[in-house]
C-alpha cells in the first residue's frame, strides 16, 4: 500500500468507519421505508446489537462471525415483538411504539451494572477493519438492489404507493411489512456490532431519540426509490460538518432542517431515479 | 406511605394527563401526530421563566407562557403542515417533517440557551406542602391535579356542547365533508392548534414549577410518556387520556414505591405495548378498520 494512502487511511479512520455503518444504518432505513412504514427505532435496535455484540467479545471467546449473527438476531427478536401488535394497525402505531423503545434501552443501559451503566463499555477489540465494514455494506447494498429489482421489489413499491390497492391485488401485507421490519432491525444491529468493534467504546446515549431522528435524515435526504439514495444521504451528512467545520454544534440543526425540507419540497430526495426492473426493457 | 404513594401518582398521572389532552386532541381533530407538541411544552416553560425572572408574577407569567405557546404552535402548524394538507400527503409525511421540526427545534434551542438546568425565582409560589395524616402535598401539585381535571371537563364540555365544537367532531370524522357544510376549517384547524400549544405551555409551566427544573429536552421526555396516555386512552379520546393519564402516574408511583424506581420510567413503555397487543384502538377505544 503506499504510504500516502496508508497515511489518509490511518488520519480519517474513524471517519472512514463512521461512513460505512452510517450507510449501513441508512439501508436499515431504507427498507422500512420502501414498504412506506416508520420506525424509529433504528437507533435502538442498533444498540441492541452494538451491546450484544460488545458484551459476547468481553466476556466470551466466540468466534466473531457468531458475535455478528447474535447482533443482528437480538434486534430481530425485538422487531417481532414490536411489528406484531404495530403492523396490523395503521403506520403511525409502529412509529410511536418504535419511538419508545430507544428511551426503554437507555434506561436499562443506565441502570444495569452488566451493560457498564452510564459509562458505557469500553476497552472492545477493534476486531471490524474497513475490510469488513465494506464488505457489509456492499454485500447488503447488492442485495437490497437485487430485491428492488425483483418481484418483491415491485410489491414493496405497491404497498408504499397504495397499501389498498396491493392488497387487493394479492400482497401478502402483514408479511412483507414483518419481514422488512425484522431485516432492517438486523442490519441496523449489524451496523451497531461493526461500529462497537471499530470504535472500541460504546455509550447507553448513543442510541437516542436524536440517533434515530440523524439515521431518517440519511434516507429522507437521499430519498427512497432505490438503495443508493439512502446512502447518498448518509454520505453527504457524515461528510457535511467534516468539510464544514463550523457546521459541528449545529449538526443535528442541519439533520432536523433537512428532513423538514426534503418531506416538504424534495419527496424524492437527491437521487429520485428507481432502477429498471429485472426483465423491464430500458 | 400508601397515601403518599397514591398522592404522588395521582399528581404525577394529572400532569400526564393535563400534557396529553392537547395532543389527543391535535390527533382526534387534525388527524397527525404533531411531535412538535413536546416543543410547545419546554417552549412554555422558558417563556414563563423569562416573565418571571423580569419580575412578573405566576399569575401573568403563566397566562403570557400559554398564549405565546399557542401562537407559536399556531405558526408551525402553518409552516409545516399546511402545504402537506392541501397536497393530501400520507399521514406518516406530517409525522416526518414534525419529527424533523422537533430535533431542529431542541437543538437550535439547546445551541442558543444552553442545556443546563434553569430555575424558577425562589419564592415565586408557595413552596410549603399542607400536611394530612402523615402524607403531603404541595400548593402546585393541587393546581396541576385541579387544571388537569377542569381542562378535561372543559374540553369536553367544549366538544359536546359548542358549535366550534361541533365544528371539530365534524372535521375528526371527515374534514372535505365538514368544508362542503360550510365549516371554514382553516380557521377551525387554527383554533385547535392554539388550543393545543396553549394547553402544552401551561402544562409546561405547571410542571417546571413542580420539579424547579427546566431544561430544553423536558418535553421530549414528557412526549415519551405522552405517547403512552394517549395510545392507551385511545388516539383522540379526551376522556381516555385522562383516566390514561392517572392509571401510567398511579402505576408508576406504586412500582417506585414498592419494587424498584428503577423501572418507574419503563411502566409507561411496556403499558403502551400491552395496548397494542390487547387493545389497539386503546382502553375505551372502538375499532375503524378501512377495508378495501
Amino acid at each position: 500500500m503506499p504510504a500516502a494512502l496508508d497515511d489518509f487511511l490511518w488520519t480519517y479512520q474513524s471517519l472512514i468507519a463512521s461512513l460505512g455503518v452510517n450507510g449501513l444504518l441508512a439501508l436499515s432505513m431504507y427498507v422500512v421505508l420502501a414498504i412506506g412504514q416508520l420506525s424509529l427505532g433504528q437507533a435502538a435496535f442498533m444498540g441492541v446489537g452494538a451491546y450484544a455484540s460488545a458484551l459476547l467479545s468481553l466476556h466470551t471467546g466466540l468466534p466473531f462471525p457468531l458475535e455478528l449473527a447474535a447482533a443482528m438476531l437480538i434486534p430481530a427478536a425485538f422487531a417481532l415483538a414490536i411489528g406484531a401488535p404495530t403492523l396490523r394497525l395503521s403506520g403511525v402505531y409502529l412509529a410511536l411504539a418504535t419511538i419508545g423503545l430507544g428511551e426503554l434501552l437507555r434506561i436499562f443501559l443506565i441502570q444495569s451494572d452488566f451493560t457498564g451503566g452510564a459509562l458505557g463499555l469500553s476497552g472492545i477489540p477493534a476486531k471490524a477493519g474497513f475490510t469488513l465494514i465494506y464488505g457489509c455494506l456492499a454485500a447488503a447494498t447488492l442485495a437490497l438492489m437485487l430485491i428492488t429489482r425483483s418481484r418483491i421489489g415491485r410489491a414493496m413499491e405497491a404497498i408504499r404507493e397504495d397499501e389498498t390497492a396491493a392488497a387487493v391485488s394479492g400482497v401478502d401485507l402483514p408479511r412483507y411489512k414483518m419481514t422488512a421490519l425484522v431485516v432492517s432491525a438486523m442490519l441496523a444491529g449489524l451496523a451497531g456490532a461493526l461500529n462497537a468493534h471499530a470504535s472500541s467504546f460504546i455509550g447507553p446515549n448513543d442510541y437516542g431519540f436524536d440517533a434515530a431522528v440523524t439515521i431518517l435524515s440519511y434516507a429522507l435526504l437521499g430519498g427512497v426509490g432505490s438503495p443508493f439514495g439512502s446512502l447518498a444521504g448518509a454520505l453527504v451528512l457524515t461528510l457535511l460538518p467534516e468539510i464544514l467545520r463550523p457546521l459541528q454544534d449545529f449538526r443535528l440543526v442541519v439533520n432536523g432542517a433537512i428532513i423538514v425540507v426534503a418531506v416538504l419540497y424534495m419527496p424524492h430526495g437527491l437521487i429520485p431515479w428507481r432502477p429498471l426492473r429485472i426483465g423491464a426493457r430500458p | 406511605m400508601l397515601l403518599q404513594q397514591i398522592i404522588n401518582g395521582i399528581v404525577a398521572g394529572s400532569a400526564y394527563a393535563l400534557f396529553a389532552l392537547g395532543f389527543t386532541l391535535t390527533f382526534g381533530v387534525l388527524k397527525i401526530v404533531n411531535l412538535t407538541y413536546g416543543f410547545y411544552f419546554s417552549a412554555g416553560a422558558y417563556l414563563a421563566l423569562f416573565a418571571t425572572l423580569h419580575g412578573a408574577p405566576i399569575t401573568l407569567a403563566l397566562p403570557f407562557a400559554a398564549i405565546a405557546a399557542g401562537f407559536i404552535a399556531v405558526f408551525l402548524d402553518s409552516a409545516l403542515l399546511s402545504r402537506l394538507r392541501r397536497q393530501q400527503a400520507p399521514e406518516l409525511a406530517s409525522l416526518m417533517v414534525t419529527l424533523g421540526a422537533t430535533l431542529f427545534l431542541y437543538t437550535g434551542m439547546t445551541a442558543l440557551i444552553g442545556s443546563e438546568i434553569q430555575r424558577f425565582p425562589l419564592g415565586l409560589i408557595e413552596s410549603a406542602p399542607f400536611r394530612f395524616n402523615g402524607a403531603s402535598i404541595s400548593l402546585t401539585q393541587i393546581a396541576i391535579v385541579m387544571t388537569a381535571g377542569l381542562l378535561a371537563a372543559g374540553l369536553i364540555g367544549v366538544l359536546r356542547a359548542t358549535r366550534t365544537g361541533l365544528a371539530m367532531r365534524a372535521m375528526a370524522e371527515n374534514p372535505q365533508a365538514g368544508e362542503l357544510m360550510g365549516i371554514d376549517t382553516g380557521a377551525i384547524m387554527r383554533r385547535v392548534s392554539f388550543l393545543c400549544g396553549a394547553i402544552a405551555g401551561a402544562s409546561g409551566v405547571l410542571i417546571g414549577l413542580e420539579h424547579n427544573a427546566i431544561t430544553p429536552y423536558m418535553g421530549e421526555t414528557m412526549a415519551l410518556k405522552g405517547f403512552a396516555v394517549i395510545i392507551l386512552g385511545g388516539l383522540g379520546d379526551v376522556g381516555g387520556a385522562l383516566i390514561a393519564g392517572l392509571l401510567i402516574g398511579l402505576l408508576e408511583a406504586l412500582t417506585a414505591g414498592y419494587i424498584s424506581s428503577i423501572y418507574k420510567d419503563a411502566v409507561g413503555f411496556l403499558l403502551l405495548v400491552l395496548t397494542l397487543w390487547a387493545r389497539p384502538f386503546g382502553l375505551f377505544g372502538r375499532a375503524s378498520v378501512r377495508r378495501a
